[in-house]
């Protein structure tokens, strides 16, 4: 894999990670990558844990197993701490996002010593204000685009822009609901992100 | 012109039926596969085809009703998986016997039990004396390209037989990927209409199907058909070429990547061929030759052609998705040292059974079976000739 | 594909046989003498016959032939001597003989 990244996707049957997970496939086939987005199921329940995974590449991508040495984690629920281990693998300079309204510095012992970077959303305070529901995946989505850097945040909300269009054609409503919260959400990661730099450089 | 987009491998194949445009599919739901029955009556509602859809109650039902329907002498499908598979069984057998040119999109999943729902190649490898031709894909493209394949290959004069057009469930049906699209002028026009010699609803022509046998004819008639098997094989290859001129794609019986020099090659069918092929690719980066012989076609088996391309190397892992129950191997451990042994070819082999019930299948994993082979040819070192990957010991 | 099936015996070679054993002419089962399976053979007794026709459809080898709404002689070359038209006539018109008559 040519330039790939890894992502693994951890969620609840019916909250949308494999829907996210598809989603950042297409839109990152927009931009002219090689993409794989697939799930992996365990019991079909609702409520169930779910992993769903993603690989970006500049190049073909042949290898059909799952990701056990991500570059990104992300946690769509954030009651899934307690149970699944969901920084194993995940590589030391890559980076766990986390759907909670808590602190990176709250939820940082809960995650089995990870070293790396840490990014918390709160996607459904974001979801509810922007969309009125709590629909935590397209938060999750736009918070990894911009910490994975896939694409810049133009082309990402010109793409979304133009899918949700497509998708939602018939209830034109939610498409402004559904871009504010990728901008609300891109926005809160990217300036946490800013601080990492700053910190960094002082 | 080639469309660039991404989809599942259900899409993929959805996307085929809805360009060939076949005029009867009745089907019943199972995961993996229900989404193919699914899109294909979206595309129907949508008006984006005609093909006539029957909901029936059973997969017997829907292979009966598609046996009927292709007898009468419409071009027809059906799409299946797992247990669906099983209880089409004596169907698969009379479609084949009858001489029936339809075809089935199977979406790989285990057999029960342990009851489970995810990818291995019990339900197929089940099937695979029945008559059928078998073709495997090792992604969402190659699902596509062999559905698009398919009706050439079983309305051929010389073939008329079923073709069962395999996937991996979840894996390649259920992920995304990028694909390369014909456009739908040039399938249509590759698959041609179908025009039958003779068929049920020919007024004039009167014809019966699928008659009573006794002894005296039906040893002649399992022989004819035997022959079209082997017949097929050509029509196969000439498929492949003729889809090479619209598509650029290449196919054989098998696909022989980084073979030639090799000394140690993997046999493999399916998604999984994918994953060998990096860690061939990460190996030979270090030296190591290695290779892989992805397996297309399992029936007709190409016994020969198999014992050719693995005679110069030091060893080979015969990879099995399934357990066969017969104490001594995976349906490919048998057929392909019993090929080699026909042959004369008498290089070591190991068979493995790897990805049972929707285990996964690593780079990593790939990589200590060529590590093992090497072992064997280099230090006398005799593995298990037939033992699991990734069993918890 | 399409031969005279009629050429095709017990003793032809498989190259011979039609795909998928097709039969390609219709009506090919009058062709099949059934009468020599007999055991019993139904007579008609014409001068006790009503033509009332509850014999015809009973029988299930199509061997007692009706013309203009009158049944005629029995077609021995396909009927079975199975006996259902003499038990359906109520007027004793089909009597049973052992053995072909």
């Amino acid at each position: 894999m040519k330039n790939g990244i890894e992502i693994r996707w951890h969620g609840r049957g019916g909250q949308g990670a494999k829907t996210a997970a598809l989603l950042l496939a297409d839109v990152a086939f927009k931009t002219g990558k090689n993409v794989q987005g697939f799930p992996e199921y365990g019991p079909e329940r609702m409520g169930a844990p779910i992993t769903a995974y993603n690989r970006i590449s500049d190049g073909k991508i042949r290898v059909h197993s799952n990701i056990y040495t991500p570059d990104y984690v992300v946690v769509v629920d954030e009651t899934l701490l307690s149970s699944v281990d969901v920084t194993a693998g995940l590589k030391r300079n890559g980076a766990v996002i986390i759907n909670t309204p808590k602190s990176r510095g709250e939820i940082a012992d809960k995650l089995n010593g990870y070293k790396g970077r840490v990014y918390t959303v709160d996607a459904r305070k974001i979801s509810e204000e922007a969309l009125g529901k709590n629909f935590p995946n397209s938060p999750m989505l736009a918070a990894i685009v911009a910490v994975s850097g896939v694409m810049d945040r133009d082309t990402f909300i010109g793409e979304m822009r133009s899918s949700y269009g497509h998708k939602f054609a018939k209830k034109p409503e939610v498409i402004d609901g559904n871009m504010k919260a990728l901008e609300m959400a891109y926005d809160v990661v990217w300036e946490a992100m800013e601080e990492d730099k700053m910190s960094l450089s002082a | 012109m080639a469309v660039k987009e991404r989809m599942s491998g259900n899409e993929a194949v959805s996307y085929a039926i809805r360009q060939i445009n076949p005029d009867v599919m009745p089907a019943f739901p199972i995961t993996p596969s229900t989404e193919i029955p699914q899109m294909v009556s979206t595309y129907i509602a949508n008006g984006e085809m005609d093909t006539e859809f029957i909901p029936v109650e059973s997969e017997h039902s829907s292979m009966s009703a598609a046996i009927g329907a292709e007898a009468a002498g419409a071009r027809s499908l059906t799409a299946t998986s797992s247990a669906g598979l099983a209880l089409m069984w004596e169907e698969l057998l009379l479609a084949a016997s009858n001489r029936l040119p339809l075809v089935l999109a199977l979406v790989n999943r285990t057999l029960s039990g342990p009851i489970n729902i995810n990818c291995d190649h019990s339900d197929s490898m089940g099937a695979r004396d029945t008559g059928w031709i078998q073709i495997y894909a090792e992604n969402n493209q190659e699902a596509y390209d062999n559905f698009i394949q398919a009706y050439p290959i079983a309305e051929n004069e010389s073939v008329h037989l079923p073709v069962m057009v395999c996937q991996d469930g979840f894996i390649t049906s259920h992920a995304v990927e990028n694909i390369e699209l014909l456009e739908d002028e040039a399938v249509k026009k590759f698959v041609g209409e179908y025009n039958p010699e003779e068929y049920l609803l020919n007024p004039g022509k009167p014809v019966s199907a699928g008659p009573y046998s006794v002894s005296s004819y039906a040893m002649e008639a399992k022989k004819n058909q035997e022959i079209a098997l082997e017949n097929s094989k050509a029509a196969i290859l000439e498929t492949a070429k003729r889809f090479k001129k619209i598509s650029g794609r290449e196919y054989g019986l098998f696909e022989e990547y980084r073979t030639k020099d090799a000394d140690y090659i993997m046999l493999i069918m399916g998604s999984a061929a994918g994953t060998a092929k990096q860690a061939v690719d990460e190996m030979r980066a270090h030296g190591f030759k290695a290779g892989v012989l992805k397996l297309r076609v399992f029936r007709p088996f190409p016994a020969e052609e198999i014992a050719k391309a693995l005679s110069s190397c030091r060893a080979v892992a015969i990879m099995d998705r399934c357990e066969s129950y017969n104490g001594n191997g995976g349906p490919l451990g048998s057929e392909v040292t019993s090929a080699l042994f026909r042959n004369k070819v008498m290089v070591e082999t190991v068979n493995y059974i790897y990805g049972l019930a929707g285990r996964d299948f690593t780079v990593e994993e790939t990589k200590a079976v060529f590590n093992e082979l090497e072992d064997m040819a280099v230090n006398g070192k005799k593995p298990e000739q037939y033992q699991y990957i990734g069993l918890r010991k | 594909m399409r031969t005279d099936i009629t050429k095709i015996n017990e003793h032809s070679p498989h190259q011979e046989l039609t795909e998928g054993l097709m039969v390609f002419a219709g009506g090919t089962s009058k062709l099949f003498k059934t009468g020599e399976w007999r055991t019993a053979t139904p007579v008609f007794y014409e001068d006790k016959c009503k033509q009332c026709l509850l014999c015809a459809p009973v029988c299930p080898d199509s061997s007692i032939p009706v013309k203009d709404g009158k049944r005629m002689g029995f077609d021995y070359e396909h009927c079975k001597g199975c006996g259902i038209c003499a038990r359906a006539c109520p007027f004793g018109a089909i009597g049973m003989k052992e053995g072909i008559v």
